[in-house]
């Protein structure tokens, strides 16, 4: 599977996530939200972000109890919560976020 | 039903779980595996204890650089561990000072432990996973 991104081909697995993370940018996001049938607003691009800088320091994508928490700590405890996180990414936060930061499927993630 | 973000809280039983890493970094999958295991018990909210003891002890040691044998550097990840509520880290003394290691060298906060304090720990658990 694939998907194409500015005139580029980029390889995706069976669930969406981005083969390889370096092949990384903003438009993906915006490419992989519009297949869902939504846009991204300041606020999802506050959490992709997040995720980015996570990955980039530990090198996983993080359980959505541990995304919620980091979350709360950066961002202060109106966002740091399952309720704001999940109207922002229906389909999970960890999942759908993580897939649309390029970044591979949560561990722990079943 | 409940919506989604009401099933944070899981229901399972909490057990206690050791998991021995007592293998180098590099060359097995045995390090990353644990460590890919540790995070997902840790995400079901298990009480979770880890132990680097013999050449295991080299999976935490700091400035590691895989460029020259093509693997992913994956020794950052422990210091996620924090996030995880994963904190009870232990090292066995014997296996870090005959390798010429401090805690200065290693990546994250550990409890230095000798054998007979690590049998003990042992004896604590409900499940000890070695690799």
């Amino acid at each position: 599977m694939a998907i194409e991104v500015n005139g580029k081909t980029l390889e995706v697995d069976e669930e969406g996530y981005l083969a390889d993370l370096n092949q990384w940018e903003p438009e993906v996001a915006t490419i992989m939200a519009k297949e869902d049938g939504s846009e991204l607003t300041d606020a999802h691009w506050e959490v992709i972000n997040f995720l980015r800088e996570y990955y980039e320091e530990y090198q996983i994508a993080p359980a959505v109890r541990v995304l919620t928490k980091a979350i709360g700590k950066k961002l202060g405890k109106d966002k740091g919560n399952s309720k704001y996180l999940y109207e922002l990414f229906p389909y999970g936060p960890a999942k759908q976020a993580c897939k649309y930061a390029g970044l591979p499927k949560p561990t722990g993630c079943v | 039903m409940a919506e989604p973000w009401e099933d944070d809280e899981l229901d399972g039983p909490v057990r206690k779980f050791m998991y021995v890493n007592r293998r180098a970094p590099y060359g097995t999958i045995y390090a990353l595996e644990s460590l890919e295991v540790v995070l997902i018990a840790a995400a079901f909210e298990q009480d979770v204890t880890l132990v680097f003891m013999d050449d295991g002890v080299y999976q935490i040691k700091k400035e590691q650089n895989t460029d020259a044998i093509g693997v992913k550097n994956f020794s950052p990840t422990y210091r996620a561990l924090e996030g995880y509520d994963v904190e009870k880290l232990y090292v066995e003394k014997e296996s870090l000072e005959s390798r010429g290691l401090t805690t200065d060298d290693l990546v994250v906060p550990v409890q230095v432990v000798n054998k007979d304090q690590l049998a003990e720990l042992m004896e604590e658990q409900e499940v000890i996973l070695s690799f």
